[in-house]
């Protein structure tokens, strides 16, 4: 164990070097989708697994190459009139002979402590404490995502979509379903990816351990818009995941600018209500995303735009300028209606 | 006999039959001439070549798309091209490169080289190829017309369900992607039967199983493997049809169905196709290699037993393209395991032919330049594939752009680049000219040099969490310059593919005459002449050892009393290849034409009604009936030689 904590801390150092240099590098702390930059137990057991992989690979592959390279340095030349030496056919070699068995021997070895490696970190992986854990409930829609955060108390549950919070510290069991076809949830900075297939639950276990904001990614091609089928999951402090999840309960606020009151009663009257929900307004669709906390989020559609007052008007308007193919009609809405309906939707903090 | 190898290769080759016999053995087996002969060719060398400039054409066509997804992928938010036609792209990308490239053209090679190589006058059931190459012609053309009509397959190479099943795949894309599945498939197992059958009883007398070359056995290998991984496609491709079309519920959870079932049988036929696109690859490698290290390879037992091995463990590790669906812990176990283990008969010939390469003296020619390019290339391609291999590590990488760069090496490392040195090598043999070398060598670099930076920095890039098959990807991930270089790869790769359809152009024409065996290789298609006569042979050889025309050979050295007026071959037993019984091949006829049209009649029809698989049987039966009728005259004749050879 101790070779292999040294080997991995070797070949890190060396990738690490390596990855630095690469320019466009987001900085620590924005958005970050990358399996290289673990911020939990399951994300670095996988990447200590894959520093000490990729080691003896490269030794191997190194060796290969060495042996390959000196056999052509060392072969004298010859051309197509060259007489064939034909003694390999009648004879034993046993030089060449015993060096592939000793080869072949070593190569076996190092393919058994590969496996030796791989099945011991799946089994820690499992491992994971599951004491105090919360439970989040993920389906997998075309092409979004929407969460339910369970408790016992019914009147406690509260659905978001494409951002989750969880708390620094504590484990997070995901159960994981699909509405329609296959998907993949994959938050590479916390845990390896999991299929969400129709007809079937799945269960991911994560925790993060540094707090930040990590992107996620729909990993199983899953139709026209598996490209922005993107989400976060915002890791916090304890105090503020519940500050959070206190704010999340609650139905969204009846406005009190008038022009926001407007953009609620266009809403209330216009085809949203048929796939959005907002609590405490009575809309109550399911096809969509919830929008009872949007303005809360940082983005909107999935990873595709940035939530702010001009896109959300767009989007409303024509999402498939945005995402083409995606369920969501356009919808033009005169000017002051669609002013109004993007203040009151910049209302649900 | 003669003591010394020199005498004895004069000797031998200056035993030819008389000039009429040759002219007669020449118009016996010639392929008709004019329109209609052009449409009866049977011959194995005709059907060949048309198969590998067939496969090398839809190869370019699938390098045309994957040039254009580099181009929309150079930038992050590109608008190059959307998602409708990205995701067709990627679909037809894969589809072409692996049902209309990369299978068919090992398939291909063997239809071409096989009966030169195991000194036979023709492959075994000429007709069925012929029917087996216009069957694959049709599919891949009909896949390629449906593209031009917007209407391509758009749910991935894979097709998973239910993304790909009725629900969500309305239209008729994915049907056509189903039935180009029914089209290849049906040729590949043809082609699967046609080869075992030669390599198994059509053999030069002499050649026993250990005397058969590397590359033979490899395409048999390939063979068998074939006829045991492609029904289970055939199967769930004709399951997911049903479903589409007649409203079945095989993979409709709802009702019963389950999802998965698709992905284990997929991949059931999937992962042994990797390995029947890799050992012909390997037996290129097997073929070239002795002949420019000048001597024969080392540990050709093993070589033949890692082939086998190779074999039998790929059908063991299909679940390692599942890992990520929520399987039993003990399954995922035994699943790295087998696919730890595969890498052993790999290993095993990698070592061979370093010791090979280590006890010979080299004369390094382009063929032998792609061929060693398999070292770097697809040795690195095998390291991946250990790290794929492990559950954890999979569950990280699968599904990302690492994936991506892994395969790439593999097919390409392990496939392509040695399928360039075989037709550097081959070239010769079938045009009777020698390719330009000079262009030859600019060809390997571009393409070594293009690959690598292309598919290099795809490793990194799934490392840090770009999936696949996105058709675009947002700025500021840290993605964009390994994608801008990925892409600069891309179009390095394109030029070098353009100056080896020049040097093949070229060459035609302009290139150095060959003569019979340019490169002094030992294996039988090098004793013929190049290009090889209707008959392949003058005089059927016989073969005293592994490398018949390096090796001092007793007499006799051929066979003698074949019928020269009629398409007479000699069929051998299996294990000894001792002379079994002459039989009379059937003439060339325009009905495997005819009946491949029929039965692509009935294949495209079943897209649109399911009543066409009743309707449009009656012409397939009727082609099929002409196809196989006796003809009076040529049984009188067959009769005639029984009594008088």
């Amino acid at each position: 164990m101790a070779a292999r904590r040294w080997l991995a801390r070797c070949v890190a150092a060396a990738l690490a070097a390596a990855v630095r240099c690469n320019a466009g590098e987001p900085a620590l702390g924005a958005q970050s989708q990358d399996a290289l930059r673990s911020a939990g137990p399951q994300a670095s057991q996988v990447l200590d697994l894959w520093l000490l992989t990729l080691g003896i690979c490269t030794a191997v592959f190194a060796a290969i190459l060495v042996a390959f390279v000196w056999a052509l340095w060392r072969a004298p030349r010859a051309s197509a009139g060259t007489p064939a030496d034909t003694t390999g056919l009648t004879q034993v070699e046993h030089r060449p002979r015993r060096v592939v068995i000793v080869a072949l021997g070593a190569s076996t070895v190092l393919l058994f402590v590969l496996l030796v490696a791989s099945v011991s970190t799946d089994r820690s992986l499992a491992q994971l404490v599951l004491r105090d854990a919360v439970h989040i409930e993920v389906t997998a829609h075309q092409w979004w995502w929407s969460a339910r955060y369970d408790n016992e108390e019914a009147a406690k549950t509260f659905t978001v979509a494409n951002e989750l919070h969880i708390p620094v510290g504590r484990p997070v069991i995901m159960t994981l379903r699909s509405d329609d076809v296959i998907h993949s949830l994959w938050v590479p900075n916390l845990a390896g990816k999991k299929d969400l297939i129709p007809g079937r639950t799945a269960t991911l276990t994560l925790r993060a351990d540094r707090p930040g904001v990590y992107r996620g990614q729909c990993a199983e091609f899953c139709g026209a818009q598996h490209a922005w089928m993107a989400f976060l999951v915002h890791a916090e402090p304890a105090a503020q995941y519940e500050a959070w999840v206190a704010r999340q309960r609650e139905p969204a606020a009846t406005p009190v600018a008038e022009r926001a009151l407007r953009g609620r009663q266009v809403f209330l009257q216009s085809t949203c209500v048929m796939c959005h929900a907002i609590g405490g307004s009575g809309a109550g669709g399911q096809r969509g995303p919830d929008l009872t906390h949007l303005a809360g989020r940082t983005t909107l559609a999935a990873g595709a735009l940035a939530n702010d007052a001009a896109h959300l008007a767009a989007w409303i308007t024509d999402p498939s300028a945005f995402k083409p193919g995606t369920n969501m009609p356009g919808h033009v809405l005169p000017p002051d209606d669609l002013q109004a309906l993007v203040a009151y939707l910049g209302t649900l903090e | 006999m003669n003591t010394t190898s020199e005498v004895d290769l004069t000797a031998r080759n200056q035993v030819p039959p008389s000039e009429a016999d040759r002219q007669a053995l020449e118009a016996t087996w010639r392929d008709p001439a004019g329109l209609v002969g052009w449409f009866s060719a049977i011959n194995h060398k005709t059907i060949g070549v048309r198969f590998i400039v067939t496969a090398f054409g839809f190869f370019v066509a699938g390098g045309l798309l994957a040039a254009v997804m580099r181009l929309q992928l150079a930038r992050p938010q590109n608008t190059l091209v959307g998602p409708d036609l990205y995701n067709q792209l990627f679909t037809m990308h894969g589809t072409t490169m692996m049902f209309l490239f990369a299978v068919p053209v090992m398939q291909a090679m063997a239809t071409y080289l096989v009966p030169l190589m195991v000194g036979a006058r023709s492959i075994a059931f000429p007709r069925m190829n012929a029917f087996a190459y216009w069957l694959y012609l049709f599919g891949g053309l009909m896949l390629y017309i449906a593209f031009a009509l917007n209407i391509g397959p758009d749910a991935g190479w894979f097709t998973y369900v239910p993304l790909a099943g009725p629900d969500f795949s309305p239209g008729k894309r994915v049907d056509f992607w189903a039935q180009l599945i029914t089209f290849t498939e049906f040729s590949g197992l043809l082609e699967a039967v046609i080869v075992i059958t030669t390599v198994f009883k059509l053999r030069a007398v002499g050649m026993t199983l250990n005397r058969i070359p590397l590359f033979v056995w490899a395409m048999l290998v390939t063979a068998f493997m074939v006829m045991f991984a492609m029904p289970a496609v055939m199967l769930t491709s004709t399951a997911l049809i049903l479903d589409r079309l007649v409203g079945t519920h095989f993979f409709n959870p709802a009702e019963g169905g389950d999802a998965l079932l698709w992905q284990h049988l997929f991949w059931f036929f999937g992962h042994p196709e990797v390995y029947f696109i890799f050992l012909p690859g390997l037996g290129f490698m097997s073929a070239i290699i002795p002949t420019f290290v000048r001597r024969p390879i080392f540990g050709y037992s093993a070589m033949v037993l890692a082939l086998i091995a190779t074999a039998f463990l790929s059908f063991g590790l299909w679940v390692h393209h599942m890992f990520a669906t929520n399987l039993p812990e003990l399954g995922k176990g035994f699943f790295t395991a087998m696919s730890l283990m595969i890498a052993i008969p790999s290993a095993v010939q990698i070592f061979c032919w370093i010791a090979t390469l280590w006890t010979g003296r080299i004369h390094l020619k382009t063929p032998l330049l792609f061929v060693l390019a398999f070292f770097f290339i697809l040795v690195l391609g095998g390291m991946t594939g250990l790290m794929l291999a492990m559950v954890p590590l999979d569950l990280q990488v699968h599904d990302t752009y690492f994936v991506v760069a892994h395969l790439h090496y593999v097919l390409i490392g392990g496939a392509v680049f040695p399928l360039l040195g075989a037709i550097y090598y081959w070239y010769p043999k079938i045009t009777g000219r020698l390719m330009n070398e000079t262009m030859g060598r600019w060809n390997f670099w571009l393409f070594f040099i293009g690959f690598n930076t292309a598919f290099f920095p795809m490793h990194l890039l799934g490392m840090k969490g770009m999936p696949r098959r996105v058709y675009t990807y947002p700025a500021g991930m840290g993605w964009d310059t390994m994608n801008l270089v990925a892409t600069v790869g891309a179009v390095t790769i394109a030029v070098s593919m353009l100056l080896f359809v020049i040097n093949v152009w070229r060459s035609l024409r302009h290139g150095q005459v060959a003569g019979d065996n340019p490169w002094g290789a030992g294996t039988l298609e090098w004793a013929t002449s190049s290009p090889p006569p209707a008959a392949n042979f003058d005089a059927l050889p016989v073969v005293h050892g592994r490398e018949p025309l390096w090796e001092a050979a007793p007499e006799p050295t051929q066979v003698r009393g074949m019928a020269t007026g009629q398409r007479e071959v000699l069929v051998t037993t299996v294990v000894d290849a001792r002379p079994d019984h002459r039989s009379v091949f059937p003439d060339s006829s325009i009905w495997p034409f005819i009946s491949a049209v029929a039965t692509t009649v009935l294949f495209v029809g079943s897209i649109f009604t399911p009543w066409a698989v009743v309707w449009a049987s009656v012409p397939v039966a009727i082609a099929l009936t002409v196809w196989f009728w006796p003809r009076r005259g040529e049984t009188e004749r067959e009769m005639l030689l029984e009594k008088s050879p």
